[in-house]
Formats: structure tokens, C-alpha cells, sequence
């Protein structure tokens, strides 16, 4: 073999993908329960039944698996934290309120593969001694519903779910009923945090709790309860068919496994992608047609608004919960939003501004009234009516928000307000000695570079 | 103080008790309810579910809808409004059968979604949050809708319409008006919003055909798997309805227009006119 091939297979798509929970979203009808047996659906839970609880979560926790939904927190350990033998009913929850903007993973997931959530949740629910789970969908997402509620129903005939009785008939038991509700949303960006949830899902206003307690210990009702984002719930299954080791010979020791990246923006290949972790940016475009034709990487954020943004300095940091924030960011959902040198920083920043103004439940003071005025500092340089030492006071707001609000919301907003400084401070100086924005938002939207090229390349940029 | 409203100066008086659902409306939500906080092990968590479904009864969560949810549940009207008002999906006001939400969060803005919205308002002559005046469509602009890589992206009736242009988005709403089938790219036949707020409230979609239609992932979703599979990068498939750059109209937004500042506060519960909420005095007096 030459070098070059063996390069070439190093970095073949074949190589570096590795897609389990999106192994057969092709297969037709992939959303139903006879696709999903057909791909071993429920064998993990098989596995898992003949488990001990403990040596179950003992099983999870050494597998390594780690939180999907933006902070890592190893699954494991939280569903360990569920005190045992206490008298009080436990809960599981399934954060499916995916709302973080960039972050479209879950919802393609659900869509087209319903059962892995289901399977994943009968397992967590038999390690933390749980009879009744719910499902918080956002509500935005009604075509995902009807699939969770055929799905749900199709396991409720199987004898997943349901009462002790009926389960042990289909030889599913773990002597405990399992009921599994789906709770749809109402639109509110807050409630993907897990207290807010909580909150929301006992009819209230979505609003944070303080912690201590923390949800382990009195979390919905009270009760102690886990609450899981829907990717990492779904992984689980896998692990418990294929095991451990398996899980492992994936990713790093610290972040092992498999995930889903999600590629968006100014790319040519916007999708899901599934991977080991630690896959970088550069391989991702490599082998998906790079950047759209004829434009560069300006910046990307690794997971989401609220994690800071990255620039082409950036493209190898390995996309794991250690590499990313050795860089200086957070993995977070693992939303790999791209934006070519067409987008203007301060128009970017201020719409993800006013989002989290918007979204501020309004709880805590800094995150509602801080978000406010970096709003008003914002759409005063975007529109060219800033000052100098704006940049200065936008910081500073920032700098009040982070860390001195109950939930992460307020962090969120200022992760895009202190990456963009740093990395784009010239930009914004430009918004202010040249009194407005140099750039042509046309030239940034999907059909831009349409126009006089459609012949050459309507069948890849169409 | 301020005490005149766009309903003339309040005279102090109470707001009356809103008008209850006919008796028989009344029943068959009531039995919709017991089935909803059924699914609960505390009746309160039926709150967000119970709204959704006296939205589908009225189109907007109406005053007698509140009243109807604090009955079941037991709890104040109070409770129930300070809820109601919090999430975004109910509505405040009678609204259009169509409710058009086109996603402006940054990806999506960026990529479009601001040039379709303006196109939206420029076309149907309305606001965020306006009505045509045939009732059909209600227009606002969303945040991120969780379809990034679809961007831009426009919801109806919370149905995934991927890819949108503004030609593409026109076309859409006229058909919308026109009473044509509309087909989303992910998601199910178009229903009314009143029945999509009933599949919301937890009642599945009895339609034959709702849970297939428009199939398994979208293309977007696949394209790892195929990469993985060792195929070739498929054409980027583009919905028969997303067309050319033909009538859209480059973005170039004056220094006063930010979307978000068209999400003015909505009015807010109606308080006690002795104790009324607003500042005392004016600024600066």
C-alpha cells in the first residue's frame, strides 16, 4: 500500500463515521418497532433486566458514557445519586426540550428513531427503581410527537411498558410497572434546563430552582429524580447489546464513545454525522465538500450559541468535552454551526442576544436586565450609532451576567458577547468608526451564489 | 398614573366573570381532561396539556378556557393566566388557521430566513404576529427550531418546511389561502391549528397515514449515514417547492429594523383597576 492510500483510508468517511443510532435511519419505515427489532431494538433491554439495578448503573457509570446534552456530566454517576430503598417514588425524565440554537440533534433522532429513546428509558428506569418516566418534547415539533406516540404506544402493546403483570407476560418484567408519558412543551427556550423543566412539567412557569437540592434528591415532586437528555438516554441501549469495552475502543478515555455532530450553516453538506468523539472540524468538512464553493471558515461555534465561538484556528481542536475546552469553549450539543466570511460577527451576536433577552425567564436580575441592555448597546453599534467604549461596557455586562444567575441562560448569553471580543474586535470597531455595517447580508443566504451559476452547480448547491 | 387603554378610560370596575363553554362543549372537554390528568401522578402537571387543549377548542387560549382549566384543576385563574402567559404556543388573540413561523434566530436568519420574513410581511401585508385578513395565515418569526441543517426554515403549524426561499415561502402561503393541500417537507399533511393543538394536548393524530407521511429522516439527516456507507455525497435535495432566488428580494435592513423588537410585550391578565400594576408616576416627574 502507498502512503497516499493509506492516508486516504485514514481519513476515508468509512473510517472516521461510526454510526449506531443512525445506523438504519435509511431503512424504510425506520421509525417503527418491527425496523427497530430487525437492528437487535431491545436486546440491551433483555441484558439489562437480568441485571441487578446497582450492577446496572455500575455497568453504565464504567462504560464512560456522558451526558449529551451540553454539560458531560457522566450518566452513570447521576443515576447513582438516586438515593435507594427511601419509600418515595423515583422519576425519570427525558429532556427532549431541544431548543439551544444551532442544536438539532434530538429532533432528527426521535424522527426517525423513536425506540432507541424507549429502550434506553425501560433500562434507566430498571437501574433507578423508576415506575413512571416522561418524555418533555418541545412543543414545536409536532410531526416528532406523532412519531413518539405511535412509538410509545407500539411498546406499550410489546410489553415494555405497562403494569408489572402485563411486562412479565412478554418476559420484559423487572417486577415494577413502567408507565411513560409524553408531555409536549409550550415554546419556551428556558425549560431545556433541567429544574426549569421540572418546574414546567409540574404546570408551572419554567422558571430555574435553586440548588441544593439538586433533582437526585428532590427533583419532580419532590421526588428524587434523573434527568437525561434524549441522545445520552439513547445510547444506552447500545452500550448494554454491543458493551462496554466496545463503547470504549471509541473516542478517548475521558469522552469515550459515539455522538452525534450536527453540521450546519455555510457548509456543503449540512446533516448529522455520526462519530466517535474527537472527530475535528477539518475531517468533518474534509470528507463532506468543505465549506460552500468559493468561501472560507470564518467562525463556528462547537455546541451551540452559549458555548464561545471558535475560528479556522480552531478546525483541529478534537470535538471532545476535554479538547474543546482546553480551547477555550465547551462541546455543548455538539451543534457545529458554520459561518463563511459573508457574515457580519455583530449582526450574529445580536440576534443570539436578543434571543436569550427574549428567553430570560426573568428570575434572576442579572441575566433579565443585563440581557436587556446588551440588546440596546448591540443594535446601537450594529447600527452604527455605537461608541468606543461600548466594546468596554458590553464586557462588562457580560461580565455581571456570567456566573451570578441561578442557571446557565445568563452564561449562555455571555459566552457569544466575550468570544466575539476577543476574536472579532476589529469588526465591531469597524461598525463604529465607519457608522454601520460593511456587510451585504444577501450575500450570506443559501441562494446567494445561485445566481448566473445555477448550471454548473444545481445539482450540488441547489 | 396611566389609565386610559385603547378601550377608553377604566371606570374601576371589575373585570366580569368570562362566559362558561355551552354545556355540551363544556362535557366533552371535561372528559378530555379527566383523560389528560389521568396520564399524571399530581393534576397540576396536566396545566400545560389542558391549555393546549382548550387552544384547540377556541384557536387562542381564551378567558373561558383559563377559567375552564382552573375548574379541573383546582387552581386560581391566576395561576392558570400566570402560566399561559410565560409560553409562547398559546396564543393570546384570535389568530389565522395557518400560523406561518419563519425560524430568524441567527443560522437561519443568515441564511435567509430574514429576507423570507420580510418577503412574508412585504407579501401578506402584516406584521409579527398579524393576521390576513381572510383568516387563513397568522405570520411571526421563531427561534431556532432545532432543523439547522434544513436552514432556512419555516414551520406551519409546527410542520417542517425545509430549504425555504422567499419564492418558495410566497408560494407557500398563497397556497395556504388558496385552500390547496399543502405538504410539509417533514411532517404530516397540513391540519388546522385548532387540530394541531389537540395533537399537542396528547390526543395522537387519528388521521390515516399522519405518522408515515413525508417518510423516514430528511436528507440532511442522512448524509453521514451515506458517507459512512462509503456513497458518493448525494445531490442536496431540494423540495419541489423551494425554487429559484425569483422573487426575493435582497436583504437591506435599515438601522431601525430588528426583529426581535417587533416581539413588543403582549397585554398582560386584566389587574384590579384599584391596585394597577404600572409605574406611579412618570419617569422624570
Amino acid at each position: 500500500m502507498t502512503l497516499a492510500a493509506e492516508i486516504d483510508n485514514e481519513t476515508s468517511p468509512e473510517k472516521l463515521l461510526a454510526p449506531v443510532l443512525s445506523a438504519f435511519w435509511d431503512d424504510e419505515k425506520s421509525w417503527t418497532l418491527d425496523t427497530y427489532r430487525r437492528h437487535d431494538g431491545y436486546e440491551g433491554l433483555r441484558k439489562a433486566l437480568a441485571m441487578a439495578p446497582d450492577d446496572l448503573i455500575a455497568y453504565v457509570k464504567d462504560s464512560g458514557l456522558r451526558g449529551r446534552g451540553g454539560a458531560g456530566f457522566p450518566t452513570g454517576m447521576k443515576w447513582q445519586f438516586i438515593p435507594q430503598g427511601d419509600g418515595k417514588p423515583h422519576y425519570l425524565v427525558v429532556n427532549a426540550d431541544e431548543s439551544e440554537p444551532g442544536t438539532c440533534k434530538d429532533i432528527p433522532l426521535l424522527f426517525a428513531n423513536p425506540h432507541s429513546l424507549i429502550e434506553g428509558i425501560a433500562i434507566a428506569c430498571h437501574a433507578i427503581r423508576s415506575e413512571h418516566a416522561f418524555i418533555y418534547l418541545r412543543g414545536e415539533v409536532v410531526p416528532v410527537l406523532r412519531r413518539l406516540h405511535e412509538a410509545v404506544r407500539e411498546a406499550y402493546a410489546a410489553g415494555f411498558l405497562g403494569k408489572a403483570e402485563h411486562r412479565q407476560k412478554h418476559g420484559l418484567g423487572s417486577g415494577l410497572d413502567l408507565e411513560l408519558t409524553v408531555h409536549a412543551g409550550a415554546g419556551a427556550y428556558i425549560c431545556g434546563e433541567e429544574t426549569a423543566l421540572l418546574d414546567s412539567l409540574e404546570g408551572r412557569r419554567g422558571q430555574p430552582r435553586l440548588r441544593p437540592p439538586f433533582p437526585a434528591v428532590a427533583g419532580l415532586y419532590a421526588c428524587p429524580t434523573v434527568v437525561n437528555n434524549v441522545e445520552s438516554i439513547a445510547s444506552v441501549p447500545a452500550i448494554l447489546n454491543r458493551g462496554k469495552d466496545w463503547f470504549k475502543s471509541m473516542g478517548s478515555e475521558k469522552s469515550p464513545g459515539f455522538t452525534l455532530y450536527s453540521l450546519s450553516g455555510h457548509v456543503t453538506s449540512p446533516g448529522q454525522y455520526e462519530a466517535p468523539l474527537g472527530i475535528t472540524l477539518r475531517q468533518l468538512l474534509d470528507m463532506s465538500g468543505g465549506m460552500r464553493a468559493g468561501h472560507r471558515l470564518k467562525f463556528w461555534t462547537p455546541g451551540g450559541s452559549s458555548t464561545p465561538m471558535f475560528t479556522d484556528e480552531h478546525l483541529d481542536v478534537p470535538l471532545d468535552y476535554e479538547g474543546v475546552g482546553a480551547a477555550g469553549s465547551m462541546l455543548g450539543t455538539k451543534a457545529l454551526q458554520c459561518f463563511d466570511e459573508t457574515t457580519c460577527v455583530v449582526r450574529a451576536v445580536t440576534r443570539w442576544t436578543e434571543f436569550y433577552a427574549h428567553e430570560s425567564c426573568g428570575k434572576c436580575t442579572p441575566c433579565r436586565e443585563g440581557t436587556y441592555w446588551l440588546v440596546q448597546l448591540l443594535r446601537d453599534i450594529e447600527a452604527g450609532k455605537g461608541v468606543m467604549s461600548d466594546l468596554d461596557k458590553l464586557n462588562d455586562i457580560a461580565d455581571n451576567i456570567n456566573g451570578k444567575s441561578f442557571c446557565a441562560l445568563g452564561d449562555g448569553a455571555a459566552s457569544p458577547i466575550f468570544s466575539s471580543l476577543k476574536y472579532f474586535r476589529t469588526e465591531y470597531e469597524q461598525h463604529i468608526t465607519g457608522r454601520g455595517c460593511p456587510f451585504d447580508p444577501a450575500k450570506s443566504t443559501l441562494w446567494a451564489d445561485r445566481g448566473g451559476r445555477t448550471d454548473t452547480h444545481t445539482e450540488v448547491n441547489a | 398614573m396611566t389609565t386610559s387603554s385603547p378601550e377608553g378610560v377604566s371606570l374601576g370596575m371589575p373585570q366580569l366573570p368570562p362566559p362558561d363553554y355551552p354545556a355540551d362543549v363544556r362535557a366533552r372537554l371535561e372528559a378530555d381532561a379527566r383523560e389528560v390528568v389521568a396520564r399524571y401522578p399530581d393534576s397540576r402537571s396536566a396545566l400545560l396539556p389542558l391549555l393546549h387543549l382548550v387552544q384547540s377548542e377556541e384557536g387562542h387560549v381564551t378567558r373561558t378556557g383559563m377559567q375552564f382549566c382552573a375548574d379541573v384543576l383546582d387552581l386560581t385563574t391566576a395561576e392558570v393566566t400566570a402560566v399561559a402567559t410565560f409560553y409562547t404556543m398559546y396564543r393570546r388573540k384570535p389568530s389565522g388557521d395557518y400560523q406561518v413561523g419563519v425560524c430568524t434566530n441567527t443560522l437561519c436568519a443568515v441564511m435567509g430566513g430574514d429576507a423570507i420574513f420580510e418577503t412574508l410581511q412585504e407579501h401578506l401585508g402584516v406584521g409579527n404576529g398579524g393576521t390576513t385578513e381572510d383568516g387563513k395565515v397568522t405570520l411571526e418569526h421563531i427561534e431556532c427550531n432545532a432543523a439547522c441543517d434544513f436552514a432556512p426554515v419555516v414551520m406551519v403549524n409546527w410542520e417542517f418546511f425545509d430549504n425555504q426561499t422567499p419564492a418558495s415561502a410566497k408560494r407557500l402561503v398563497d397556497d395556504l389561502r388558496a385552500g390547496t393541500q399543502v405538504e410539509p417537507t417533514r411532517g404530516a399533511p397540513l391540519c388546522t391549528f385548532k387540530e394541531t393543538a389537540r395533537i399537542l394536548a396528547g390526543f395522537p393524530d387519528e388521521r390515516a397515514g399522519a405518522v408515515e407521511a413525508s417518510g423516514g429522516a430528511g436528507p440532511a439527516s442522512l448524509i453521514g449515514l451515506r458517507l459512512a456507507k462509503g456513497e458518493a455525497l448525494p445531490a442536496r435535495v431540494v423540495h419541489p417547492r423551494a425554487g429559484g432566488p425569483e422573487g426575493s428580494q435582497p436583504h437591506d435592513p435599515s438601522p431601525s429594523e430588528h426583529l426581535s423588537s417587533h416581539d413588543a410585550p403582549q397585554q398582560t391578565s386584566a389587574s384590579d383597576p384599584a391596585h394597577p400594576a404600572g409605574p406611579s408616576a412618570e419617569e422624570g416627574e
